[in-house]
């Protein structure tokens, strides 16, 4: 068991009250596995994964319990967590391009890093300059400045740095959203051969795209308006889905193929309801075209013999 | 209706500005009544420039830009007032296409303003809320609020809306889905296309992805590196793709009904040995029509 | 919350705008009404030379006799007016440069931009010098618009570049479009949205301005009539106050001047605050 989430919930901070942005998500993953984190805009997604690394204000933790590799991660404690940080636990984030200090050689910000987690740069040179040769970076690069690489150079090089110390965890942000189809696959595709390679254990992928996911992902996971919504292998989700929002979801997205005189899709009216005051029971309740009374409580997660689980009441009868 | 020839954009870069490179290199193509063309590529390929080219919100170094026969690149004042009746844009994120510190519904005052002063109160909200139905919003929901106070999808809605106040032929829209959610999208898309069906709209749809395009396009433009390299009836385009750039890109996309390394096969024939790669090929380009409705840029 | 309701509540609880606030109007209230509660005209023999601060003269009495807390709220009175006539000429002048050379680009940009630099690069100082000692009668009114003509090339860049990035926004694109005016753009869809960065423009002006006429003042090229709070320091060097130990003659003014544009520069820093919703402490 790599990473265990029990029941966790981080709100937000902010004038107007506390934003539940994450309310109650639990789950596991195992060793090895790439889980794919998808939703729309203000699902929790982001949350879930900033809090299982930088948990600070204005988020704050609620309650929950989160594990990793059998030991509790104290994601609360900001102080204890550094000891998790980089070394046990990292993150690839959004903007991972613009991510390293300009004015620093590259060689002088990676050994900053590790010199403030007591680790001498000397000491894994070598480890580094390989693993730079298996993604395609010339040595030569070390020595520049970011300013001096190209978009996909400067990318591949910070997903080097954030895997050097083998963490067990590794959660990448939304790192394909801003990027060019050709890109986005060759990145896709080397967070894949990094965890072929044992340079990480698990990957958390989150983003809003499902179909890069049905790419790359082993497992995906499917939020809405901080809460669960379904999760499971990657075919059964994206070809067998079972909670209303994921049908509706995927049978919202275009391909190749698919064409609007032919086949029309068709969206999700109405929108994610506001979470400063979210509503009792099932969230998704007021865009669902199956929705009835019991709705109004809380859905159970049923879990079916594929470890398919999905949180719906439909699914309970 | 709408044609665009030998289109260039020069931009100067270096010390001096001894350094030319051309955002948009030589592109032609035309835009019929009643379709809906999109302009597919990546970042840095020229798309956007195009859009604003088009929109006369940059000046073109080269080439003209003609709409019924008349060009308009040197267009100005009352004249290119009067072009805005005709072509009018929207762009990629809602939130900034509208003024921070005024309600949402300012945009149409200001269509009212420059183009319709002398209308009476009553015939301008008729028109008005005829409008926003036609987009799919209920007036009462809409006006009189913030754009904080509306969703991304119903702030590019009014800003069609505002463009179907005048008697526009010609939408550019520039990557307008690319900032909503995944739910919002399609809805928007389909409503593009209600608008070419209904309204006889013709739209330039500007986007980076290629499932929108293959979507909702009858037509679709291929650029790299401010080049057009293939362009022709959307269907032969991406079952047929001919160009190298095109076959990388339908390659690469993620698609949910196979995998990556299954694609890498499946354009297997021949790619020929005239084909014009911009920024490798020497020298100048050519489009030809290898069939009906189907053009690659080949090497002159 | 409505724009203006949440500029107000931040305003009120952002400790260094409310001090800052509250020094700057205490001295600006004191200006208004001090002329009108003093006993004495400053410049009048009003007793004793060289007195210490008393019931009869607050603040004491010069080498001369004439009372020294008379000579501080007229001299109070003109530095606010070179503050705000100053300041408000550099700003004005700043912003029409700033806003055509930001906006139209280009020739535009470039030739008010030589126009700037050339501005910048002479030595204010020198320029002042010069100007006031050819002037025949120097009032306090004169001194601001000098000041003003020769403050506005820093406004007019911070502009200018506010300008720039303001223009790349699409809603400007969109004003474009709608058939818009270049004018019409500037006022309607720019300015508006620079009106914070204007207005703390304007108090570092405002505080500049008072410094500058403090400058000229103190060598000599002050107002050829009336008092400020630069004369009145120069006059107690002049007449080495500070050795003689009449302390309250210079420093007095001196501290005001301190106070005054300390309390703008906070006010400055609190607005900003105010203004950008990342700087604030939540």
């Amino acid at each position: 068991m790599s990473l265990k989430l029990d029941d966790l919930k981080v709100y937000y901070n902010t004038l107007r009250g506390k934003v539940k942005a994450l309310d109650g998500v639990s789950f596991e993953l195992k060793d090895g596995e790439i889980l794919g984190l998808a939703g729309e805009s203000g699902c929790g997604k982001s949350t879930l994964s900033n809090s299982l690394i930088l948990l600070k204000p204005p988020m704050k933790y609620i309650s929950g319990k989160v594990t990793l590799d059998n030991e509790e991660l104290p994601i609360h404690n900001y102080k204890k967590m550094n000891d998790f940080r980089y070394k046990r636990i990292s993150i690839i984030p959004q903007y991972a391009m613009n991510a390293m200090n300009p004015t620093v050689r590259i060689n002088r910000y990676i050994s900053d890093i590790l010199t403030a987690k007591d680790i001498k740069y000397s000491d894994y040179e070598k480890e580094l300059k390989r693993r730079m040769s298996l993604v395609g970076l010339d040595h030569s690069v070390l020595n520049m400045f970011p300013i001096e690489l190209s978009g996909g150079m400067k990318q591949r090089m910070v997903m080097v740095i954030a895997t050097l110390l083998n963490p067990s965890l590794l959660l990448a942000d939304e790192i394909t959203s801003a990027l060019d189809v050709s890109t986005q696959k060759a990145v896709s595709k080397m967070l894949v051969e990094f965890r072929d390679r044992e340079f990480v254990k698990s990957v958390i992928f989150v983003t809003h795209d499902v179909s890069v996911l049905y790419q790359i992902a082993d497992k995906i996971m499917i939020m809405y308006a901080g809460k669960f919504a379904e999760m499971g292998n990657t075919e059964e989700i994206i070809h067998n889905p079972k909670h209303p929002y994921t049908k509706l979801l995927v049978g919202a997205m275009p391909e190749v193929g698919i064409k609007f005189t032919e086949t029309p899709l068709k969206g999700i009216p109405g929108q994610p309801p506001a979470l400063l005051n979210p509503p009792l029971g099932c969230r998704f309740r007021e865009r669902c075209p199956f929705a009835f009374d019991k709705c109004n409580e809380e859905p159970p997660v049923i879990t079916d013999k594929n470890w398919h689980m999905c949180s719906c009441w439909k699914e309970a009868e | 209706m709408f044609s665009v020839k030998n289109l260039t954009k020069t931009y100067r870069k270096g010390a001096f500005g001894k350094v030319k490179f051309n955002a948009v290199d030589n592109a032609s193509f035309e835009i019929k009544q009643g379709e809906i063309i999109s302009l597919i590529g990546e970042s840095g390929s020229g798309k956007t420039t195009i859009g604003k080219l088009i929109l006369r919100l940059l000046s073109t170094s080269d080439g003209s830009i003609e709409y019924d026969g008349i060009d308009v690149s040197s267009f100005k004042g009352g004249d290119l007032k009067n072009y805005y009746r005709h072509v009018q844009g929207v762009f990629q994120d809602p939130f900034c296409s509208f003024n921070p510190i005024f309600k949402a519904d300012r945009v149409f005052k200001m269509v009212r303003e420059e183009f319709f002063p002398k209308e009476t109160e009553n015939n301008w909200n008729e028109k008005l809320n005829n409008s926003l139905k036609a987009v799919g919003l209920n007036p009462a929901e809409v006006l009189n609020k913030f754009p904080h106070q509306l969703s991304g999808g119903q702030l590019q809605r009014l800003l069609i809306a505002r463009a179907l106040l005048l008697d526009v032929k010609l939408l550019v829209a520039d990557e307008i889905i690319s900032m909503l959610d995944a739910s919002t999208r399609i809805d928007v898309l389909n409503l593009i296309a209600k608008l070419r069906d209904e309204n006889g709209l013709s739209v330039l749809f500007v986007t980076h992805d290629l499932s929108l395009g293959y979507y909702i396009s009858d037509r679709s433009i291929i650029l790299y590196k401010g080049v057009i390299v293939e362009m022709g009836n959307t269907q032969k385009v991406f079952h047929n793709p001919v160009h190298s750039y095109t076959r990388s890109l339908l390659e690469a996309v993620p698609r949910l009904d196979s995998k990556w390394d299954e694609l890498e096969h499946k354009y297997s024939h021949e790619i020929r040995g005239d084909i014009f790669i911009p920024g490798t090929t020497e020298g100048d380009f050519v489009l030809e029509e290898i069939e009906p409705e189907h053009f690659v840029a080949i090497k002159k | 919350m409505k724009k203006k309701n949440e500029f107000l509540y931040f305003a009120f609880r952002n400790k260094k705008l409310v001090i800052g606030f509250v020094i700057f109007v205490f001295f600006l209230v004191l200006a208004i009404i001090g002329p009108f509660i003093t006993r004495y005209e400053p410049l009048d023999y009003a007793g004793m030379g060289s007195e210490s601060p008393n019931f009869e003269h607050i603040f004491g009495t010069t080498f001369f006799g004439q009372d020294v807390f008379s000579q501080f709220v007229y001299g109070l009175r003109a530095s606010f007016i070179v503050g705000f006539m100053g300041g408000g000429i550099a700003t004005l002048v700043g912003l029409l440069v700033g806003f055509f050379a930001g906006y139209k680009g280009g020739f535009w940009d470039e030739m008010l931009m030589m126009l700037t630099n050339v501005m910048m690069v002479i030595p204010t100082v020198a320029l002042l010098i010069i100007l006031a000692a050819y002037l025949p009668y120097r009032g306090v009114e004169i001194q601001s618009v000098i000041i003003g003509m020769t403050a506005w090339p820093w406004t007019a860049r911070a502009v200018r570049s506010q300008t720039f990035s303001l223009k790349q926004r699409e809603y400007v694109s969109l004003a474009r479009i709608s058939g818009f005016s270049t004018l019409k753009i500037i006022m309607q869809e720019i300015a508006p949205n620079m009106m914070s960065y204007v207005f703390m423009v304007f108090i570092l002006q405002f505080g500049g301005s008072i410094l500058a006429a403090v400058a000229l003042d103190f060598i000599g090229l002050g107002p050829t009539e009336g008092i400020s709070l630069g004369l009145m320091m120069q006059n107690a060097v002049h007449w080495n106050a500070i050795q003689l130990g009449i302390w309250w003659w210079s420093i007095l003014p001196g501290l005001a001047i301190t106070m005054i544009v300390g309390a703008l520069y906070f006010m400055n820093t609190g607005l900003d605050e105010v203004f950008n919703p990342k700087l604030r402490e939540m």
